[in-house]
């Protein structure tokens, strides 16, 4: 998968390691700022507060 | 490109497994060349992918069944590592992220409330008096604040504004005050829920809290002057240890010390011991005579295995007027 996004990219070396820096950073912040936000409240995971227990 | 068409969209394949991979050798050289005067054309293609060319005899050739199963398990490996990757950015999120996102809510909460102080619009619409006794519940609207809270022993600036509902949402925003339990001032409990890691995280130095400590609550008619249970003579003396062990067991034992009602002033229960938030605390058959408030957190730290309460008592309250603060805050004079 990586490789070939890598052999995607246009342009020189230095040209696509700022792409993939680029693109690496949109995923993160996608998923910081979008994604997670969504996903956690719907986590079973999620510490349970209601009725018969004492809150977080 | 023609190698997705060929291979389908997201596939890991390397192109060197596919026909079209001979293609993007030929098309990009000139591309390069002309940007750059960059070297011949023997572009990034890598050790990893072991070079198409050779391998395929100019590439007409289907992969081998044994480079099929390398391509396979080079594209689970890479998933496994995403994964991996995408859980360590969801660790980010919780302990950091969360606290932005917290942080912004706690502020357009404690904003309103100001507002509506200003104008005069009380959320406690005149049940909060002195010392109310427990009976009748006025019913606030869930995810609003009423209440400002401030804890010393947190920093000299630690503010925030208790919301009504322990439910996610709220706890998002802020403290959250347990709906069956009683207001500020009230006969009773007064008892609230907080995030002890994340998402804002206003408890998370709850075990800073000793017997004797400050928790003032702040609502638009009164200032209410809370003291933290617990033994205040044998945390003093406990102080005096220099064993640092013995020091430590010494301030625990002062904080589960329990006054005459049998409250203490810190306990670490299991998640569902909800008697910690009854009126009087621990003890739900009896009939509340003091004011009392109730903190409750996650604990440990980063789990949610038990949990950590923190019992004080009403000891002063000081109507609030105008912009002056009670002088357990720094700054203070009422």
């Amino acid at each position: 998968m990586y490789v070939w996004i890598w052999r995607h990219l246009p342009g020189t070396t230095g040209l696509r390691v700022l792409q993939a820096v680029l693109l690496v950073a949109a995923v993160c912040a996608l998923l910081l700022f979008v994604v997670f936000p969504v996903v956690e409240p719907r986590l079973p995971a999620n510490p349970i507060t209601g009725p018969g227990t004492v809150g977080q | 490109m023609t190698s997705e068409q060929s291979r389908g969209g997201w596939d890991f394949s390397s192109d060197a497994a596919t026909p079209a991979g001979a293609l993007v050798d030929v098309e990009e050289p000139p591309a390069a060349a002309g940007r750059h005067s960059s070297p011949p054309p023997a572009p990034p293609r890598g050790p990893v992918t072991g070079g198409g060319g050779p391998r395929y005899g100019g590439g007409g050739g289907r992969p081998d069944g044994g480079d099929a199963l390398r391509t396979v398990l080079r594209g689970v490996g890479q998933l496994l590592i995403t994964a991996g990757m995408v859980l360590l950015l969801f660790v980010v999120y919780e302990l950091w992220v969360s606290n932005l996102f917290a942080e912004r809510k706690q502020q357009q909460v404690h904003q309103q409330l100001a507002t509506e102080w200003r104008t005069g619009q009380d959320p406690l619409k005149g049940q909060d008096r002195l010392n109310l006794p427990i009976g009748k519940q006025v019913v606030l609207p869930v995810g609003d604040g009423f209440a400002n809270l401030y804890i010393p022993q947190f920093g000299k600036d630690f503010v925030k504004t208790i919301v009504q509902g322990t439910d996610d949402a709220s706890l998002d925003k802020g403290p959250g005050h347990y709906v069956n339990s009683q207001l500020p001032g009230q006969i009773g409990n007064f008892a609230l829920a907080g995030h002890r890691v994340g998402k804002g995280e206003p408890f998370l130095n709850l075990d800073q809290l000793h017997p004797g400590d400050k928790i003032i609550v702040q609502t638009a008619s009164n200032w209410y002057v809370y003291t933290v249970l617990g033994n205040v003579q044998a945390y003093n003396a406990a102080l005096k240890l220099t064993n640092a062990s013995a020091r430590s067991t010494a301030i625990a034992n002062a904080l589960a010390a329990t006054d005459s009602q049998g409250v203490p002033g810190r306990e670490i229960v299991s998640p569902g011991a909800i008697q910690v938030v009854a009126p009087v605390p621990d003890h739900p058959d009896q009939t509340p005579t003091r004011a009392l408030l109730t903190l409750t957190t996650c604990h440990p730290k980063y789990t949610a295995n038990q949990r950590m309460i923190v019992h004080a008592v009403l000891t002063r309250s000081v109507p609030n007027k105008g912009s002056g603060l009670p002088r357990e805050l720094p700054g203070g004079t009422l």
